[in-house]
């Protein structure tokens, strides 16, 4: 099975042959139906294959989570901290927050450049359970975001993070945040059936994803801010989310926000995940 | 209890004011090849889509083996596949990855998939670039591997969508090839293309769509035939002789003599083919030296133009 430069040539010289072609159509026997589970599985697979060949796709979860840790840290420590190190403790549980939301936007991106290509089609014009492309593909994007959440957490020990709730409780944090990010990601599959470009979609997504995470209490105490803005903030599902990490890493009692979050988290995967099977039927 | 194999009642899509696809009515039987035949925009590909479940008309109904493409959309699942732009594999990924991922799509378990994989690789002459990246294959292995992944599982039907645009001769001939024996083994395949020769070459009917709207159908021989019994090709030795050659023609098979755009060359659709002796002889008595001077039936590129009014290859971009 292995490739050997010199042998290369001489195979891609072979013709196709028909009679084993006519083999191949004869012996393919029809395998029972696959399972839902399995073929969102087999989808996951797929985009972990596609890390693999295309590495360059890791750039946006490796470097942007470390960009923007160090730059707000850095930016805002000394004004809003007195200290970076003070600053830390307060924003490490946000910006991971921050890192992963932001990078969820690549899903709808993703998603579009196989529509645009094609390859969904064949996905479509396949006899299993319609969602599993979709699902697959946001499982398969939980790895990416995993990487994202323990590059931004070294970063973030680094800078001087001292989580109070230790190992366990950073790892329990990350975990309601990936579950959030997936059901987020429904947003941008729908996106995705709706636009036709990657470049719209992103557009859309910034526009979503800003107000989301700027208008949060990821990098301030909401206390100075002003009526309104204060409003928007606790009704802000990122707000919860927020919490309810802070709470989880530094070993706080968080009482209802996860609730709130997983709350939102569904809701999120029930409306807009209708709504990209509602599209995924007749996309553009 | 259906022998047919694609049975549609005015299949219509809309986008916008276009009408893509405008009442289709087509009765396609088993086994064989189709060709579906029509210049850029005329709604073979949205037709094709519609009857593979992918989009949903706006109006009319389709059943493709039996099954309804909008009730039973996953019995048409199963049993049909895809190629080309209707649905392409991952340019990213190899293609031994490519054909397991689909395998396991299918039900396949991973070791029965690997199998399977490597059985189509072998049987279409990629187990060399079986690692490679498909975007790095050559044009020809682009196409073996995009009907290797349409038959991971046998389909009954297969929609096969320009399978030799921009291919050298000889791997024309190897995907033609490869066509034949899917239709020796009983698949129905419907062809779409844009080459005459192609659907001379290999569909057993065809059917030409202009518009949304199918305008023609028969056999390769009975669509030559609705045009004019024969067609006479002049082709003079020097361009200059083309007018008078041009009236000398037209005088004695009193018919309408078209220029093609070869500036030497002249047809003629003639229903009285005993004029044609004596043109040659008006044309020899003349002085006017024939480069060539034939009497056959008529290119399926000019019954496309006859019918539609404009030649095939035109690549007019109309907005889907």
């Amino acid at each position: 099975m292995t490739t050997q430069t010199a042998t290369e040539s001489a195979f891609e010289e072979t013709a196709p042959r028909a009679s084993a072609i006519s083999h191949a159509l004869a012996s393919s026997p029809r395998p029972p139906r696959p399972t839902a589970l399995s073929t969102s599985l087999t989808f996951g697979q797929r985009a972990l294959l596609k890390i693999r060949h295309v590495p360059e796709q890791l750039f946006d979860v490796t470097l942007f989570p470390v960009m923007m840790t160090l730059l707000f840290t850095w930016l805002f420590g000394g004004a809003i901290a007195g200290s970076t190190n003070a600053y830390i403790q307060f924003l490490a549980p946000g910006v991971l927050v921050q890192s992963v939301l932001m990078i969820t936007m690549y899903t709808g991106v993703t998603l579009r450049t196989d529509i645009d290509k094609g390859v969904f089609d064949r996905f479509r014009s396949l006899p299993i359970w319609r969602p599993s492309a979709l699902v697959g593909m946001l499982l398969g994007d939980a790895v990416r975001f995993t990487i994202a959440s323990v590059i931004t957490a070294i970063v973030c020990l680094g800078l001087g993070w001292r989580p109070a709730g230790g190992f366990t409780g950073v790892v329990v944090g990350v975990l309601l945040l990936l579950v959030f990010a997936f059901s987020l990601g429904w947003i941008w599959t729908f996106l995705s059936m709706i636009l036709r470009t990657p470049n719209a979609i992103m557009g859309a997504a910034m526009f979503v994803l800003m107000p989301l995470t700027f208008g949060s209490n990821i990098f301030v105490d909401p206390s100075t801010m002003p009526g309104w803005l204060q409003a928007w903030v606790n009704v802000n599902p990122v707000s919860h989310l927020v919490n309810s990490v802070r709470g989880l890493m530094n070993d706080v009692s968080v009482g209802s926000e996860v609730l709130w979050t997983l709350g939102w988290s569904a809701a999120l995967v029930v409306v807009f995940g209708s709504l990209t099977m509602w599209k995924y039927r007749d996309p553009r | 209890m259906t022998e047919l194999a694609i049975e549609t009642n005015g299949l219509t899509k809309i986008y916008g004011d276009t009408r893509a696809v405008d009442g289709v009515d087509l009765a396609i039987p088993r086994g064989g090849v189709h060709g579906f035949l029509g210049p850029n925009g005329a709604g073979k590909t949205t037709t094709i889509r519609m009857l593979a479940t992918l989009i949903r008309p706006d109006a009319g109904s389709a059943r493709v083996l039996g099954f309804d493409t909008e009730r039973e959309a996953d019995e048409v699942r199963s049993r049909v596949s895809l190629t080309g732009q209707f649905a392409s594999v991952d340019e990213d990924l190899p293609g031994r990855d490519n054909l397991r991922l689909l395998a396991k799509l299918y039900g396949y378990s991973s070791a029965a998939a690997a199998a399977r994989a490597d059985e189509l690789l072998e049987a279409f002459g990629l187990t060399g670039a079986a690692g490679r990246q498909v975007k790095k294959y050559s044009g020809g292995m682009r196409r073996r591997i995009d009907i290797a992944a349409s038959i991971v599982v046998t389909p009954e039907l297969l929609f096969l969508d320009e399978p030799t645009t921009g291919l050298d001769p000889r791997s024309r001939n190897e995907v033609w090839d490869v066509v034949r024996a899917m239709v020796d083994f009983g698949t129905t395949v419907l062809l779409t293309t844009q080459y005459l020769d192609e659907a001379d070459q290999l569909a057993d009917r065809i059917s030409v769509i202009d518009h949304g709207k199918v305008i023609a159908e028969g056999t390769s021989t009975e669509l030559k035939a609705s045009v004019g019994s024969g067609t006479v090709h002049v082709r003079v030795m020097h361009r200059d002789d083309r007018p008078t050659a041009k009236d000398i023609l037209a005088r004695e098979l009193a018919t309408e003599i078209e220029e093609a755009n070869d500036p030497q060359l002249l047809v003629a659709n003639v229903t009285d083919t005993g004029r044609v002796t004596r043109a040659l002889t008006s044309l020899e008595d003349s002085g006017i030296a024939l480069a060539q001077f034939s009497l056959g039936q008529p290119t399926l590129d000019e019954v496309f133009l006859a019918l539609t009014g404009k030649p095939v290859e035109s690549d007019e971009e109309v907005a889907a």
